[in-house]
């Protein structure tokens, strides 16, 4: 798939800022005042940044309240409901902790899981699609709301739950990886089953044009693919073992800072891997898998 | 709305005939041309005469080659377009409602004027059958040409899609192959029509009917073998003499 810059800024971004407020709903840390205002504010720049980046890719982006019509169906439109609901119970939560000094617990536990559903739905998009067996599996949104709530326990500087949840998110991302490696094999669809030919290998003899299209620039993205290793190692070092490293050596401002900013440029990096490996069926009919 | 029907009154759609097709791309262009001034946003290019050209098509037409273990390669040509899938997942996943399948035809359409153009319904088709239009941000998809299929005010042997209209060859047919007694249903039964993979669960609509079986050449032929072992005549001594020449002969 094509890895679109404003797709992976959505993701990363929401994830961290959803990821955040998770936390900052259960009251961990349970912060008023002048504090509460700073870590709402980076989680709203983050969540709101994130959903803003990601209308730069629709075609019509003044029809966008359109967008939750369908949730009986569509996850996408799920996504939509979920993060209004979220950013509005959370604003009215933000609020209390920051002009009243009150902290609502329900309203923060409400907040609290609608954020990670929030989470979970923007998986689900990915994980819904059959024609990309890479994302179509169980590990999608494992790996999704495990580092929302990695990288949410490191801002909220929850040290304790921050080092266990790193761990498992980089487990469950080399799972991803390994297991996804396998998937276009496993899910059946070949050269032969997309064109229904028999009797012997098929070979794509001519694309139906000369020029690029759509579907190619979109679905069949093979750049990249060469440093796939190498970009792997990347990630995983900056997005789990640099910050847990971190916070296993005495709290310093300067180290957090390092540790959060070393894990955005890893999930960055996992993210462009996620879309630039995953390999959609529709380029088996151009013979390029 | 995008929630598919749980079934719909009639299945209209495409068999398409790869023993037949010729590879002309016929369909394409009169796909392109009917689309391109009828229903809904034109069918735009991207630079047409320029270097890089690239533009929205709803139809077009693969080659490729088959190569059994025994027998000469074959070439087949295989145009593809949407096969308004039962199981539709781009109807499914559409936030806006845009995508639709009717109930009435089983037709799969965009309405245009909700679509936001996320393309998330193109991700989620495995056959590549919908475009999102660079100059109108919309997607574009194969309507069946309803603006034909439908239409009075055009003579009766123009109602079907204009793709199987101009095939010059007859390998594209239109008919409901939700009726077992239907022209397209017979012709499916008979010769083995197949789904496009099945294995993605989308159940397919358009049926493809695959390759007859070529006849086989019993030998290779003899031209292509040596007629003789040892080279005599005036060639066999140029042969002789150049090999005795230093770097000659193997």
């Amino acid at each position: 798939m094509h890895p679109a810059r404003s797709v992976i800024l959505f993701t990363t971004l929401s994830g961290l800022g959803f990821g955040l407020l998770i936390w900052l709903g259960l009251g961990l840390p349970t912060v008023t005042g002048w504090s509460a205002f700073a870590f709402f504010s980076v989680a709203y720049l983050l969540a709101g940044g994130g959903l803003i980046a990601s209308t730069f890719h629709l075609g019509r982006p003044e029809r966008g309240l359109k967008a939750f019509t369908q949730w009986r169906t569509s996850w996408l439109s799920r996504e939509a409901w979920c993060s209004a609901a979220t950013l509005l119970v959370m604003a009215l939560y933000g609020a209390g902790l920051v002009f009243l000094e009150a902290r609502w617990a329900l309203l923060g536990w409400i907040g609290a899981a609608l954020s990670l559903l929030t989470v979970f739905t923007t998986s689900m998009i990915y994980t819904q699609l059959r024609s990309v067996p890479r994302w179509h599996m169980a590990l999608t949104p494992a790996l999704f709301l495990s580092l929302a709530l990695a990288g949410g326990a490191l801002l909220a500087g929850q040290v304790g739950y921050a080092m266990p949840l790193l761990l498992l998110a980089g487990a469950i991302q080399i799972a991803h990886w390994l297991r996804g490696d396998g998937a276009l094999a496993r899910s059946g669809s070949t050269m032969n089953s997309a064109t229904g030919l028999t009797g012997g290998p098929v070979r794509a003899f001519e694309p139906p044009h000369t020029g690029p299209n759509y579907l190619l620039h979109e679905m069949v993205h093979v750049v990249g693919r060469k440093h796939a290793t190498r970009l792997r190692a990347i990630a995983l070092v900056m997005m789990v073992l640099v910050p847990a490293g971190c916070l296993a050596l005495p709290f310093s401002h300067s180290i957090a800072a390092l540790a959060v900013l070393s894990h955005l440029l890893g999930i960055l990096a996992s993210r462009w891997l996620f879309f630039a490996e995953a390999e959609h069926v529709v380029g088996l009919y151009y013979g390029k898998r | 709305m995008t929630t598919l029907p749980q079934s719909t009154d009639r299945k209209l759609g495409l068999v398409i005939d790869l023993d037949t097709c010729v590879g002309c791309h016929a369909c394409v262009i009169s796909c392109k041309g009917w689309n391109t001034e009828n229903y809904g946003a034109p069918l735009s290019d991207q630079s047409p005469y320029g270097a890089d050209p690239s533009g929205t098509f709803l139809n077009r037409v693969h080659s490729y080659e088959v190569q059994p273990e025994d027998g000469l390669a074959q070439l087949v040509h295989f145009p593809k377009s949407c096969l308004h899938c039962e199981d539709a997942p781009c109807v499914t996943v559409c936030p806006t409602g845009a995508s639709y399948k009717r109930t009435e035809d089983g037709i799969v359409l965009v309405n245009e004027s909700d679509c936001i153009g996320c393309g998330l319904c193109a991700w989620s088709c495995p056959y590549g059958a919908r475009e999102l239009d660079a100059a109108e941000g919309v997607m574009k998809k194969c309507t069946l040409c309803i603006d034909r299929i439908y239409n009075d005010n055009l003579p009766e042997e123009d109602r079907m899609p204009a793709c199987v209209r101009t095939c010059p060859a007859g390998a594209r047919h239109f008919g409901d192959l939700g009726d077992p007694a239907s022209a397209v249903s017979r012709l499916v039964a008979e010769r083995g029509g197949i789904d496009l993979m099945p294995e993605q669960g989308t159940r397919p609509v358009n049926k493809y009917l695959p390759p007859r079986p070529k006849d086989r050449i019993a030998a290779a032929p003899k031209a292509l073998e040596p007629v003789a072992e040892e080279a005599t005549g005036f060639l066999g001594w140029l042969d002789r003499a150049l090999d005795r020449l230093p770097g000659g002969g193997d």
